[in-house]
């Protein structure tokens, strides 16, 4: 019997070997799954549009909006997400007990006469990496196979926003589209335009 | 080192903008997409609590039921969510919704003149467990009319909606049925490249199967993953 040859345990090459799963649009009926309590039907939602509430750090704004097609028509059947650091700039998505705020927030546009979405959550702070205040911003809807990605700044971060990192690697003309107006004290202002000249810049991340 | 996101496979997803399927036309981004560093975009995902979720939340014969059975063919629709290196996905949240039996979704909007069920809700989620495992308890969704073209139909599906350890690792999708042959002529499912379709389309198992029960059903979903890379230093 020989003795066993030394083998050298291989580094398993890193390398994607499973094919990703396509995208499908969320289609025009996800409210009763994904958004029940919104819309009335009986099964709690998990993730609603009251990110915050009077016992939330940090200062309570709320953003509004609508999300625009090509024609200018607002969507009524658009899903929206929030994924936001706290009022100190962390993110804590974790959904337990002991932590009040996740920083994410969903909310449908069919519930709204004007076809607006409409969150309650408070300002989040300048992230470690030295970002402007920002929310992280999801976009679903019939008609859309894949999930679109943008961010939403804040019209009064002046400062911080022209040294924002992000905002840098986006055309100067089309930043305006990821800036929240503000509209009054504590309400901002963010259409999401799917098409046409105000066309909101998207990102792949 | 560190691991970074592997990029969105664009050669497995659908485009935004798709001759086919006539909604897109208008709502589909027609500018190129930003790219951003990974290390500006570097994000993990929401992450849910056993204690939110319901005891039948993942039992959609159960969830809806008022005083009877609901009606149609019980199916268990199980699987694996894994990573594009194979890696279990553990502890994420799988929403999922779809029509009834008939083809009818309990959503106010649908008009479809097939009955509701008063024993069907449709919603459904779960948590993958340590291996990245789910298990769904439900019944078939029947095919729907749908407003396209002339006599378009959707192939029976169930919508899935999953979330991975990565904000951008965010998947909607649905999962369909073997041998459909609406999936030929459905502008939703055509509109991805043709390589990446039949990873939609679920396997029928006997060894799932439950006897005198219920028919099983695997997805297995993969979330792209992530590679070692070295941050860019400035
Ligand atoms: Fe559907």
């Amino acid at each position: 019997m020989t003795s066993k040859a030394v083998t050298h345990q291989a580094t398993l090459p890193d390398q994607p070997s499973f094919g990703q799963t396509p995208s499908q649009t969320v289609g025009p009926f996800f409210a009763y799954g994904l958004t029940p309590t919104q819309y009335g039907y009986d099964w709690p939602s998990l993730v609603g549009p009251d990110m915050a509430d009077e016992t939330t750090a940090g200062y309570r704004i709320r953003i509004e909006g609508q999300v625009l097609d090509g024609a200018g028509v607002p969507v009524a059947d658009a899903l929206i997400e929030f994924l936001q650091a706290d009022s100190t700039g962390r993110y804590c998505q974790t959904d337990t007990s002991n932590t009040r705020f996740t920083g994410f927030g969903r909310c449908g546009t069919g519930t709204d006469p004007e076809s607006c979405f409409r969150f309650e959550t408070i300002k989040p702070g300048v992230l470690d990496r030295a970002q402007a205040p920002h929310i992280n911003v999801t976009v679903l809807m019939r008609g859309l196979l894949l999930h679109a990605f943008t961010r939403m700044y804040f019209a009064d971060e002046e400062a911080a926003n022209a040294a924002d990192p992000v905002l840098a690697e986006v055309p100067s003309e089309r930043r305006h589209t990821l800036v929240a107006k503000l509209v009054s004290q504590g309400v901002y202002r963010f259409d999401i335009h799917m098409q046409g000249e105000n066309e909101t810049v998207f990102f792949d991340v | 080192m560190t691991k970074v996101l592997n990029p969105r496979d664009w050669s497995s997803h659908p485009l935004y903008v798709d001759g086919g399927y006539r909604s897109t036309a208008l709502r589909g981004p027609t500018r190129p997409l930003v790219a951003l560093k990974p290390a500006l975009s570097a994000l993990a995902s929401p992450v849910f609590g056993h204690d939110r979720l319901g005891a039948t939340d993942a039992d959609l014969t159960i969830n809806g039921r008022k005083d009877a059975d609901p009606l149609g063919e019980r199916i268990i629709v199980k699987g694996r969510v894994l990573d594009e290196n194979g890696r279990p996905v553990p502890n994420t949240l799988i929403e999922i919704w779809q029509a009834n039996s008939a083809g009818r979704y309990i959503h106010k909007v649908d008009q479809h003149a097939a009955p509701l069920d008063p024993n069907f809700f449709g919603g459904g989620r779960c948590l993958t467990d340590s291996e990245g495992r789910y298990r769904f308890l439900t019944i078939k969704p029947g095919a729907y009319p749908w407003g396209n073209h002339f006599n378009a139909w959707r192939p029976n599906h169930i919508h899935f909606s999953l979330f991975g350890a990565h904000f951008a690792t965010r998947l909607v999708t649905q999962m369909y049925f073997p041998g459909d042959p609406l999936l030929l002529l459905d502008p939703i499912y055509q509109g991805v490249p043709e390589k990446a379709r039949e990873r939609m389309v679920a396997r029928f198992s006997i060894e799932d199967t439950q006897e005198s029960y219920a028919l099983g059903y695997v997805f297995d979903i993969i979330l792209r993953g992530t590679s070692e890379a070295i941050w860019e230093t400035h």
